[in-house]
């Protein structure tokens, strides 16, 4: 299919997108390397006009020995991780149940899907306030309701809310993928393994979860792109107290609210080496995964 | 062949399914309910299910107190705008990764798509001092910019796996015929690729009008589209349940309805054409 | 015009060698087969004329201009694929005029054209339709309807018949045989299956490895192939080949005899054997029988309806006028 005109048209063409990329990563990218070797507090009289000081990896090891620092790369993983086995097993289950005939699919599938339309900071506001909040919110009237006492979910269990509101919204997109998925699965391997004897649960072990592995791995890979990134959920509900200051958030902190660019941008290039570790592990699965 | 499924387990299914949707649906359902009652109503215990004096009044008074139009139109202009600039520059790319690959096609990809990973706060502030140099803060067209980028990496990613189920054939069916390169896209792969592209097209509008970190972070009152209005319900003045909810509910429901009227598309697009 | 030559045209891939140097000039109006085993460069081949890849090295001459360079749009030549590429999105009556839109040719003479292309090919009650609504055969006759409007210097077809079924397959044989005489344009036509190459060609060219075995005639491959390559695959059934001590009794490595080439006889004959597996087709009979004289069964067939048993004793005669003989490179000795 190649020919050498094609391949230097093809070349062409991909660079307008090669080049934007590239400078949406390199340019800032470095800006954040150059501030986290300066100081650079704004509210006291540092400016790039007059220079700032060079201070060396002082930044880093302030991010570093801070005592929000392990803390917040705990509560990035454990939100991550806790979103990611929420909605793959339950998009797992809920998407073999939406594979079976039932009356109303059509419906039932686009009340699924809805939570993904809701912009995460209406969803944040909606569950800390219509939901969650523990005197007028609709848990409390339940508890009530069964005579236990209302829980102030974004204090008392606070990591555990954020993993709620994020894993609904996220439920949709994993729930979808896997149905697709397993639509896809030929009825004839089902059939076949159920003439060799396999029960129901063994046809799920052997053949259904296999095929879905390509599924789950792309479900993986999209939503912790997102998720390591999430913000607003933890803006409105917590503002980052109560054990929910991710990475991210911790840096948001340090640049906005405490204004001192320096730390904040050590911080901003742990969050990126993190984000890195991550990334490569996901690459090298999903680099595998595809080839197939 | 799918077997006849006999009635009562289509029964049982449909109940469970019905029941789980249910509850997926509710927050939202508790939302929109509660934005047609009256304050008192909205907190009153036990909470009130269909039964009250259905009221317009709070659309009234979120309208009142802030412009939502204006809000409306911001995120129709950056959702809309940076998913069209993403797609025009997404399509080239996807053509000569899809059509003309080489070996360095996959890592491209993956760098792409590794480039969402780069934490947003880590770049928060060196992008605010650009955007401060270039009297972009505020302004629709930075978020445009912004938004376009962040996306791009998904758009030519769902492209590419959509212009892969193209037979090279046609394409070549299309060169032997005469047609030149922008013929070939424009004539051939863009019109057999429309379901595909379309599904890109609402998947990262979605993405794009429901994005909170930048257009928190880089508007103030000009560019902010509704995220930011709806942000501003977060401060403790904004605890009226019945109003919140009326603002959640303008704010959510031309996604809401623009999603469910294209569902079939969406649900291919939400799967980043990565799953068949 | 359609003339084609090719002059050292090389072509590979990274380190592998598809098509080592070669040679072949294709005159104007005939319709030549390019035939071989799948993989032996053949596609290849018919891409590099067409234009789709670049040649390594060497020239194409098409009506004695350069076209190495040219891109296969203005190289005015016309291509049916093996999945015969339609646009699915245009109607029947659309892709046909495609290439002349391409040509920006006014709106009178393309459809014309594509009138006349219609009616030639029996496509004028579906111009309306998509793709996607039409039968196997009518997908077909539409690729080719694309290829004739543009009144191209050579048509090219790349298995353009291995996705429909046989019947169908033979239908369409006829009606591109018939197009050619009716066109007299350059055709070039490439298969696997050596029956298409034998009863559509003029010239044959057989492949293998990239390497052309051997150029020629239909009945010129039959009668005198040029290798044991060529004997093997030109011809249905194959040709036996026998090597060891009975070949060396012609003075050979390798002997080849035909099995319409062999008497067959319950009494006597050459070669003793017995009778294996026969299959009738009526018209035919095929015994392969297996002999002292060679360790594979041989292939033989007698004409109309014979019974032999399963495990019977026969005995083989070849026809000696029609005994190949091969040397050890597997050359045709003549």
């Amino acid at each position: 299919m190649a020919t050498r005109h094609s391949r230097s048209a093809a070349r062409l063409m991909l660079a307008p997108a090669v080049i934007l990329l590239l400078g949406w990563m390199l340019v800032p990218l470095t800006m954040t390397l150059y501030f986290s070797f300066k100081r650079y507090l704004p509210m006291r009289g540092d400016s790039l006009e007059r220079g700032l000081d060079w201070v060396g990896f002082e930044n880093y090891a302030r991010f570093l020995s801070s005592s929000s620092f392990w803390p917040s790369v705990q509560a990035t993983l454990v939100i991550v991780g806790g979103v990611l086995v929420i909605t793959v097993v339950l998009g797992v289950l809920l998407a073999m149940l939406l594979d079976q005939p039932f009356w109303g699919q059509g419906i039932v599938r686009i009340l699924v899907i809805a939570p993904f339309f809701v912009m995460p900071t209406v969803s944040a506001l909606v569950w800390k306030n219509m939901l969650m909040d523990p005197i007028n919110g609709i848990l409390a009237h339940l508890w009530r309701f069964f005579g236990a006492e209302p829980v102030s979910w974004l204090s008392d269990a606070s990591v555990q809310s954020i993993i709620l509101i994020v894993s609904w919204q996220w439920l949709p997109f994993a729930t979808l993928i896997l149905l697709t998925a397993i639509q896809s699965l030929d009825s004839e391997q089902l059939e076949a393994a159920e003439m060799d004897g396999a029960n129901p649960l063994a046809r799920f072990g052997f053949i259904v979860l296999p095929h879905l592995s390509r599924a789950i791995t792309i479900v993986i890979l999209i939503q912790t792109i997102f998720l390591l990134s999430i913000f607003a959920e933890i803006f409105v509900t917590t503002g980052g107290s109560f054990g929910t200051r991710t990475l991210t958030y911790l840096i948001f902190q340090r640049v906005i609210d405490s204004q001192n660019i320096g730390l904040g941008s050590a911080g901003g290039v742990y969050a990126i080496i993190l984000a890195n570790i991550v990334a490569i592990f996901l690459m090298r699965i999903v680099g595998k995964n595809l080839d197939r | 062949m799918a077997r006849a499924v006999t009635t009562r387990r289509k029964v049982i299914t449909t109940a469970a399914a019905w029941a789980i949707g249910l509850l997926i649906f509710f927050p939202i359902y508790w939302t929109i309910l509660t934005s047609f009652k009256t304050e008192a109503q909205a907190i009153n215990d036990p909470p009130l299910f269909f039964f009250f004096d259905w009221t317009l009044e709070n659309y009234a008074v979120v309208q009142e107190r802030s412009d939502y139009m204006r809000f409306l139109w911001n995120s129709v202009i950056i959702a809309g705008g940076s998913t069209v600039l993403g797609i025009l520059i997404a399509i080239p790319a996807a053509w000569s990764m899809a059509f003309v690959p080489s070996r360095r096609t996959k890592d491209i990809l993956l760098w792409m798509l590794s480039t969402k990973m780069l934490p947003a706060v880590g770049v928060l502030y060196p992008i605010s001092l650009i955007f401060v140099e270039f009297n972009l803060l505020d302004t629709r067209g930075g978020l445009i910019a912004v938004l376009m980028l962040i996306n791009l990496p998904i758009i030519v990613w769902m492209l590419y796996t959509y212009f892969k189920e193209i037979p090279v054939d046609i394409l070549e069916a299309a060169r032997m015929d005469g047609a030149g390169l922008r013929e070939e896209i424009l004539y051939v792969l863009t019109p057999m690729a429309i379901p595909g592209i379309a599904s890109t097209i609402l998947l990262n509008f979605i993405l794009a009008w429901n994005e909170a970190f930048w257009t928190l972070n880089l508007t103030a009152a000009q560019a902010a589209p509704l995220t930011a209005f709806i942000a501003s319900y977060s401060s403790p003045e904004g605890l009226f349940f019945a109003k919140l909810s009326a603002a959640s509910t303008m704010a959510i429901a031309p996604i809401l309805i623009l999603g469910w009227f294209s569902q079939k598309q969406l649900v291919r697009g939400l799967t980043f054409g990565a799953v068949k | 015009m359609g003339r084609i030559q090719l002059d050292q045209v090389k072509k590979t891939f990274g380190d592998v060698t598809v098509i080592p140097p070669l040679d072949l000039e294709i005159e104007d109006g005939e319709f030549v087969v390019f035939v071989g085993p799948s993989g032996c460069g053949k596609s290849t081949l018919l891409r590099l004329i067409a234009g789709l890849e670049d040649t390594t090295d060497g020239t194409i001459m098409i009506d004695d201009h350069d076209a190495t360079r040219v891109p296969p749009a203005k190289r005015g030549l016309a291509m049916v694929f093996q999945s015969y590429a339609l646009y699915p999105h245009m109607s029947v009556r659309k892709n046909i005029a495609f290439p002349l839109r391409m040509a920006k040719l006014d709106q009178a003479e393309i459809d014309r054209r594509v009138d006349g292309a219609a009616d030639v090919l029996n496509l004028t009650d579906y111009l309306d339709r998509r793709p996607g609504q039409l039968s196997g055969g009518q997908r077909q006759r539409v690729a080719i309807g694309r290829a004739i409007v543009r009144e191209p210097a050579a048509f090219l077809f790349d298995e353009p018949l291995s996705n429909l079924d046989a019947a169908l397959r033979v239908g369409m044989r006829l009606e591109i045989s018939e197009l050619h005489k009716r066109l007299a344009t350059t055709m070039i036509y490439v298969t696997h299956d050596q029956v298409e190459a034998m009863t559509m060609a003029d010239k044959i060219v057989v492949l293998q490895a990239g390497v052309i075995e051997q150029v020629g005639s239909p009945l010129e491959l039959y009668r005198r192939p040029r290798n044991t390559f060529v004997a093997g695959f030109i011809g249905s059934p194959k040709m036996n080949l026998i090597a060891g001590a009975e070949a060396a009794k012609h003075s050979a490595a390798t002997i080849g005899v035909r099995p319409e080439h062999i008497e067959i006889s319950e009494t006597e004959g050459a070669w003793k054997g017995t009778v294996g597996v026969s299959e009738h087709l009526g018209s035919d009979t095929f015994f392969h029988v297996q002999c002292e004289a060679s360790p594979e069964p041989l292939t033989v067939r007698a004409t109309g309806e014979v019974s032999l048993s399963y495990g019977g004793e026969v005995h083989l005669t070849p026809r000696p006028e029609h005994i190949h003989r091969f040397d050890g490179q597997g050359l045709r000795i003549d």
